[in-house]
């Protein structure tokens, strides 16, 4: 199976986020959970469904990812948008924290 | 300009108070995403790539610098310091917090402005030719119609849940700035030979996935019918169009399958027993009572033309090129248009800073009478009474906001919807694309020596950035994980208004930019003159030498 990933949008603020360890979600693609088998995957999407319907994130979805240089990243171009930002401002979105993130451990 | 009255003012703070109380429902839990998504959506709230995101109605395109400022204090404090003026007339946000919804509907109320209506199977911002009331060959004022088509929509119940979106445009001039002829409804102002005012009136105009060129349906409506006529013509949509495919529910579809003679049929009959049923037209009172809010600015009597801005212009060519590129003849002496390209060299079309929006706001205060500013279809923005006099420091306050691009109407003034940078529908990204064509076609020189040439582009089939109507098209299109790009030619959205034709097999991101040159330089060689355009070269030759030099002889 390819590796999968779960998506969503949270509700509050409608940021882009990933299902992460221990049911949490991430705003950061480097910390979701990688689902390599059907079983995982399929166990992932119920516990998204659980925060569908408890109003903490929308519109959930599985995605595919593949593994670049050993790290995991979205297939999709619209997924790795949503995971660093728009591409014609790198100011902006997940990315522009990433880069901050770096200086201040800098 | 219109101002609220007490009635437009509550119904505005009404919906406010009902959409924080359905934001704070959701939020809690007690309305699903199913139940509150409508709801989102009638106030112009979308769930983006990255977030939400607010489209805010400027009404038929006119606002004033108290606006404009508070558009720039939400792009500030509710967003990351920008917004993205559309190819509708409207403003969009794309990092907008759901809790805070309210609070930003709050404060455009405290302007005279919402987001109501601005998405949604319901009847959407009415848009108008943006030189209104400055243009030179207007017969009448299109924004006293468009407003009293607002009033008339505005939470319409029997239209609030339409088969599909309706759009509505109107001109009140010869030449249509409005594309009136790619909406649903598009409205032109004629004068008869007895010097009444009247409407033709069309409908089935559209782009997305099916884009049509709109149909005359009557020839002439008087103007004071013209309430009860879009009454029939909503009606007759509203009973017959499509609601089991999405895609085949809007009016151009309906006028397709039925024909533009049966509609009418339809239409006039359904007009017909509207008359005898009800007063839905306008009393002429009420029309006067609104037409007043657009009576002309107080003009002073001044000369032609002003020997400092005749002085600026010879001694500076950075002012002349802006000169000829973005000011357009105003009707009355001594006055001009200015436009305000939101299209610098490599930037990203129609977005302006918070900063810029405040620098405008402050030269409409200033030079514009009433500080009046317009938004324009082609996602720039424009100060419609300004004296020529003033025009060499208008553009001196333009240039220090970066603000002073001499571009209007030339190859780099590209339409680009937000494509897959933001868009949840987009299957391409399109502003890059825009900006290396903006980039490799940079020099203003060249942009002159090519002339008017309209490029737009849609990061997907939903055309928001009118590929269809682009003397040069481009469609964002995704092919087996990658982007891919067609190329469309002989479009146009004005007058003679045009679905453009796509050229053969699309090309990739590099492909695209390389092939837009192929197609000028086509056309610089083929040109009797330099005074023949674009668009009137492609007409003249075909398409099948542009092929030629796209894909090679044996394609064409």
């Amino acid at each position: 199976m390819a590796f999968k990933a779960i998506t969503a949008n949270r509700l509050s603020d409608g940021i882009a986020v990933w299902l992460a360890e221990a049911g949490q979600w991430t705003t950061h693609f480097d910390r979701a959970v990688i689902a390599q088998t059907s079983s995982h995957a399929a166990l992932l999407e119920e516990i998204a469904a659980e925060a569908v319907a408890a109003c903490d994130v929308v519109d959930a979805l599985t995605i595919d990812v593949v593994l670049e240089e050993g790290r995991p990243a979205p297939k999709k171009l619209k997924e790795r948008i949503r995971a660093l930002g728009p591409t014609v401002r790198r100011d902006l979105g997940k990315q522009a924290e990433n880069a901050a993130d770096v200086e201040r451990a800098a | 300009m219109y101002r609220y009255d007490e009635f437009d003012a509550t119904l505005v703070r009404e919906r406010v108070s009902q959409f924080r109380d359905q934001v704070d429902r959701r939020l809690k839990g007690e309305l699903s995403e199913e139940e509150f998504k409508p709801l989102r959506l009638m106030n112009g709230i979308y769930l983006q790539i990255h977030a939400y995101m607010l489209r805010v109605a400027i009404p038929y395109g006119t606002l004033n610098a108290r606006q404009m400022r508070m558009l720039a204090r939400i792009a500030r404090d509710y967003d990351k310091g920008y917004g993205h003026f559309t190819t509708r007339q409207n403003i969009q946000y794309n990092w907008i917090d759901l809790e805070k919804a309210p609070e930003i509907l709050d404060l455009l109320a405290d302007v005279e402005m919402h987001a109501i209506q601005t998405s949604g199977a319901c009847i959407r911002n009415t848009t108008a030719d943006p030189y209104a009331g400055a243009a030179q060959d207007e017969i009448e004022d299109p924004r006293i119609w468009a407003e009293i088509i607002r009033q008339w929509s505005s939470f319409h119940p029997e239209f609030s849940f339409l088969p599909r979106k309706f759009k509505i445009a109107v001109s009140g001039a010869e030449e249509d700035r409005a594309a009136v002829r790619v909406h649903d409804v598009g409205l032109v102002i004629r004068k008869n030979a007895s010097g009444d005012i009247g409407f033709e009136v069309m409908i089935g105009g559209g782009q997305g996935r099916t884009p049509m060129v709109a149909k005359t349906i009557n020839e002439w409506v008087p103007r004071d019918r013209l309430l009860s006529y879009l009454e029939a013509v909503l009606r007759v949509y509203n009973m017959l169009g499509r609601r089991d495919n999405k895609y085949k529910a809007r009016i151009k579809i309906l006028v397709h399958d039925l024909g533009i003679d049966r509609i009418r049929r339809l239409v006039d009959a359904e007009w017909a027993a509207l008359s005898q049923e009800t007063t839905l037209d306008l009393p002429a009172q009420e029309r006067d009572r609104i037409a007043a809010y657009f009576a002309p600015p107080r003009f002073d009597v001044l000369a032609d033309t002003d020997t400092g801005f005749e002085a600026r212009r010879f001694e500076d060519k950075d002012f002349r090129y802006w000169v000829r590129a973005n000011v357009h003849a105003h009707r009355h002496s001594g006055y001009a248009i200015v436009n305000i390209s939101l299209k610098p060299t490599g930037g990203i079309p129609g977005d302006a800073t918070a900063e810029q929006m405040e620098a405008i706001a402050d030269i409409a205060d200033r030079y514009a009478l009433e500080g009046e500013i317009r938004a324009t279809l082609q996602q720039n923005l424009v100060l419609p009474h300004v004296k020529i006099s003033d025009l060499p420091a208008v553009y001196d306050a333009l240039a220090s906001a970066a603000l002073a691009e001499g571009n209007i109407g030339l190859i780099s003034d590209i339409i680009a919807c937000p494509g897959l940078d933001y868009c949840n529908l987009a299957n391409a990204r399109s502003i890059p694309v825009a900006q290396r064509i903006s980039n490799r076609f940079g020099d203003l020189q060249r942009q002159f020596d090519i002339g008017p040439l309209a490029l737009k582009i849609s990061g997907c089939i939903n055309a928001c950035g009118h590929h269809h109507v682009g003397h040069i098209g481009i469609l964002g299109v995704e092919r087996r994980g990658e982007e891919h790009y067609q190329l469309t030619l002989g479009g146009r959205a004005d007058d003679a208004a045009a679905i453009g034709k796509i050229t053969g097999p699309g090309f990739s991101e590099d492909g695209i930019v390389e092939a837009v040159e192929t197609v000028v330089e086509t056309y610089l060689t083929l040109r009797l003159d330099p005074a023949e355009r674009f668009i009137d070269t492609l007409e003249r030759v075909g398409h099948a030498p542009f092929k030629d030099q796209l894909y090679g002889a044996k394609a064409a």
